[in-house]
């Protein structure tokens, strides 16, 4: 019997939560993420996921619920989007504070004012510093493994804590594609439950999120910055571990594509990294060397990876769905930061791209190594940040 | 009255001492409370029938069982009400602090 099937991202992810099998679910609903959470009801209404599923008033609500019921050692999952993840912000501090390995889906969207529903990645990249791992796919079939990974890495002694699965609002959440769906007996293998170590027990009471004042609290900090560091091995392991039982392994922290004798590489994530792989297939059968390299998971950030595959490159160009206003994109700082590492650091622009769910074309990205390639070889004056397809003039020019 | 044993605490010196995140075994505050009581509650007890209601919804522990009768701990107590609240026959009333 085929195990492939025909899904969209949304779904596809919440058939990878039914195969990861949580024991509860707190979900509030939110466009793009709301197909996700509608399946997983459908599947614990339908019997064939066990789990408590609590429709709550809120994202704080369902981030808290969760919280409390991944102290008490359940396997949690929760659904957000946009407002919702930064309406749940207090509690994503919370939870990986607390060392609890809840593992969510983002569907990334643009965030309000003006008001969009339309994808764009500024609503987790703006959650970056609130000690949750950070993945982001590229299609359906890796948000279904990545979900099942999840759980993996975040409930792996050495590192619980929390971690974030982001797919592109709408270009992945609401298309079709084929995937393939793992057999449960081999995911129950991958992920079996397991005790966590720091859970709530009735023979031996702890008291929750204890005060911790100036002498204590940094020490509780250095811990959670260990385990993200640590999670790095942990991340790779759970990929080539995924792929000996499945078939699909991605690459671990990132993937690298075409860059080995690459002069030109875009650098980006999500959703764009497939469109940019055909971009780069084009090109270089036009002789123009280029490359990928997509970046598959912000925390633990891939630092040395990053070093390794851009430090051969003559020109990198960072293409981001994000501007964190009045600086840059905030995964070009990222790579930029990583860079500094080296002794001879090859030229970094930034193109900001896909506000607000404004597509990005394949015509786009070709521009993008067009401009890159001739800021380098200095044809033209090099602009180190700029918005692609602005859609009308800039001021005065 | 009988107050919690105090247990020696000895500082984690090594990053392996600490608990893994902020859940520890509950301790029990040691420093007298600074007088942040508006209201005081007190137990009349005459009224009161001795059925614990208050001694376990009480959030700081400071309802005494060991005696004759129910005492309060006022060196703790935060005069939040909890206790007077939940009273189902009102033998503890709420009085401000100042007032006899």
């Amino acid at each position: 019997m085929s195990n492939r099937i025909f899904a969209s991202g949304d779904e596809a992810l919440a058939l990878g939560v039914r195969l990861a099998r949580p024991q509860v679910i707190a979900a509030y609903p939110i466009t793009p993420q709301t197909i996700t959470v509608e399946r997983l009801a459908d599947y614990v209404e339908d019997g064939s996921l066990k789990s408590q599923y609590l429709y709550v008033e809120s994202e704080h609500s369902a981030m808290s619920a969760c919280i409390g019921a991944s102290a008490m050692g359940a396997r949690t999952f929760t659904a957000t989007s946009s407002q919702g993840l930064l309406y749940m912000s207090e509690c994503l501090h919370y939870a990986s504070g607390s060392r609890l390995p809840i593992v969510m889906m983002d569907a990334n969207r643009s965030i309000a004012a003006p008001w969009s529903i339309y994808g764009d990645q500024r609503d987790a990249l703006s959650q970056l510093d609130t000690g949750w791992i950070q993945f982001y796919v590229e299609n359906a079939q890796e948000a279904l493994d990545m979900v099942i990974q999840a759980y993996r890495v975040a409930e792996d002694p050495e590192v619980m804590t929390p971690v974030m699965v982001n797919l592109d609002g709408f270009v992945l959440t609401h298309t079709y594609e084929l995937i393939e769906l793992p057999e449960q007996e081999l995911v129950d293998k991958y992920i079996p439950y397991r005790d966590y170590p720091n859970k709530m027990d009735l023979d031996n009471p702890k008291s929750t999120c204890i005060t911790a004042g100036p002498p204590y609290n940094m020490q509780f900090r250095y811990q959670q910055h260990t385990a993200i560091m640590k999670a790095a091995k942990v991340i790779v392991e759970a990929d080539k571990e995924y792929g000996r039982l499945f078939g699909r392994s991605y690459g671990g922290l990132v993937e690298s594509y075409r860059c080995d004798d690459a002069e030109a590489i875009i650098v980006t994530l999500g959703s764009v990294a497939g469109t940019t792989r055909l971009v780069v297939d084009d090109l270089r059968e036009k002789g123009y060397k280029v490359g990928l390299l997509k970046l598959r998971c912000l925390r633990p950030f891939p630092s040395e990876e990053v070093v390794k595959i851009l430090g051969k490159a003559k020109v990198v160009g960072v293409l981001e769905k994000d501007i964190s206003f009045g600086y840059e994109g905030a995964v070009f700082t990222e790579i930029n930061s990583a860079l500094t590492a080296l002794k001879d650091i090859p030229e970094t622009y930034n193109f900001v791209a896909g506000l607000g769910g404004r597509s990005i074309s394949k015509g786009d990205i070709r521009e993008v190594f067009e401009k890159i390639i001739s800021y380098s070889s200095g044809k033209e004056p090099a602009k180190r940040v700029e918005f692609v397809k602005l859609g009308c003039d800039d001021y005065g020019n | 009255m009988e107050r919690p044993k105090v247990k020696a605490f000895t500082p984690p010196k090594k990053m392996e001492e600490y608990p893994l995140g902020p859940a520890y075994t509950a301790g029990n505050l040691v420093d007298v409370s600074s007088g942040m009581r508006t209201f005081r509650p007190v137990i009349d007890t005459e009224k009161c029938v001795k059925c614990m209601r208050c001694f376990l919804v009480c959030p700081d522990g400071v309802i005494d069982k060991s005696g004759e009768v129910l005492e309060i701990d006022y060196d703790f107590c935060k005069g939040c009400g909890v206790c007077a609240k939940e009273c189902k026959i009102k033998a503890i009333s709420m009085r401000k602090e100042g007032e006899v």
